[in-house]
């Protein structure tokens, strides 16, 4: 599971209003290299909610030293482009779990793919 | 009968239907993957997407990874989502370049609202028809499906699902549903005439679609007379009516029987006699 897919993923359980951002608990992060496009990188920065972005980041260990706030027309910054995409692409969560951060319900992440089934009382 | 026993939807649910056996076909199978790319070609091109702009979509049943392959090599990024387990361990073999995850599309999406700039699904939406367990209601299923699908999409964008529907009534259930979550849109038919070769394509729109209008003063040459007033000489007829059509006229009568299929009401056919006038009686 790639971190951009992490920024989007909320709990759908029921009863559940929030449910955001889900708590990454890793216990095999691998770094894949994908190709860089800096058009596709700022045009999803405005969809990202930074702050869980930066720390899931913070939590895997490959934080590139992203800055707390979004920093200023990043249009036109590569190297900070960069550092977004190895984030968001490139750092994959490969086995562990996601916990809602609500109903602490956990969701359990097998060879990268993580599995978001609910059970029959929850939906 | 025979023709029933044929439709997958009718042998197991589809964590259970596609298993190993069932998965390795879609990486084996000529014949399979030529139809799935085909019909994974034109969805995309029903998505109408800006041209030269990488998009952040979704498929839903994406399997062992065939539509996503396409959606990569047009350089997008995707996610996939798929309940079978089998099928996914296939499109990992294969080394597809989207995300997957597992899940149940009668669940619901599990996306931020505004998350994705279209959605595409090939052959996967005629299973949420079939009510697996007791406690699956098919028209429960749609309506949370197809309401987070709404939400997790940017508005103006596009949902294309291309589906096997099994008779007419599938096909009403599956759109009034769809309507009921706020989409707009409605059936693309492919070659209707061909019995092998025919189609179905939902094509389903989350807002409005469109461009955005270009700013003033970006283009000059081709706005340098509007300073004057157009049309001045027509009457304004039905002036206090805003958007509403005048009673009983033809586009009323249309708007009215649109309003109630809505709503879910029996309502008869549009034909050419709807609203046409009689002829005097004495």
């Amino acid at each position: 599971m790639k971190l951009l897919t992490h920024n989007m993923l909320t709990s759908h359980v029921k009863g559940v209003t929030k449910g955001y951002p889900l708590l990454i608990k890793a216990t095999e992060v691998k770094v894949n290299e994908v190709d860089f496009n800096p058009q596709f990188v700022s045009r999803m920065i405005p969809k990202l909610e930074w702050s869980a972005l930066v720390q899931a980041a913070d939590e895997l260990g490959h934080r590139q030293d992203l800055p707390v706030e979004l920093v200023p027309e990043y249009e036109k910054n590569e190297e900070f482009l960069k550092k977004v995409h190895r984030v968001l692409l490139e750092v994959e969560v490969i086995e562990g779990c996601l916990r809602c951060p609500e109903s602490g319900r956990e969701f359990p992440i097998s060879r990268g793919i993580p599995n978001m089934l609910l059970n029959d009382d929850e939906v | 009968m025979t023709s029933n026993c044929r439709r997958p939807e009718h042998t197991a649910p589809p964590d259970l239907f596609y298993n190993e056996v069932e998965a390795r076909k879609y990486s084996q199978n000529s014949r399979m993957i030529e139809i799935q790319t085909q019909m994974s070609e034109r969805a995309v091109e029903l998505l109408n997407l800006p041209e030269g702009q990488p998009c952040f979509l979704l498929d839903v049943g994406c399997g062992s990874g065939l539509s996503g392959d396409f959606l990569s090599e047009e350089g997008h990024y995707w996610v996939g989502v798929d309940i079978s387990t089998a099928m996914l361990d296939v499109a990992l073999d294969r080394e597809v370049e989207g995300d997957l995850l597992v899940g149940d599309m009668g669940h619901g999406m599990p996306f931020r609202p505004g998350t994705f700039d279209g959605c595409i699904s090939i052959s996967a939406l005629q299973w949420l028809c079939n009510a697996d367990k007791r406690s699956h209601s098919p028209p429960k299923r749609l309506y949370t499906f197809f309401s987070t699908l709404y939400s997790s999409l940017s508005r103006g964008s596009r949902a294309i699902f291309q589906l096997y529907p099994e008779n007419s009534e599938q096909l009403e259930l599956i759109t009034t549903q769809a309507m009921r979550a706020g989409f707009g849109g409605g059936m693309v038919v492919d070659y209707p005439n061909s019995s092998k070769a025919k189609k179905f394509f939902l094509c389903l729109f989350a807002g409005v679609t469109g461009s955005l209008p270009k700013g003033l003063g970006t283009e000059t040459s081709d706005r340098a007379v509007s300073n004057q007033v157009q049309y001045s000489g027509q009457r304004c007829r039905f002036k206090g009516m805003k958007g509403k059509s005048a009673k009983k006229g033809r586009d009323w009568i249309l708007e009215k029987k649109e309003r109630r299929r809505r709503q879910g009401r029996e309502v008869r056919a549009d034909t050419k006699y709807t609203a046409r006038q009689r002829k005097p009686h004495f």
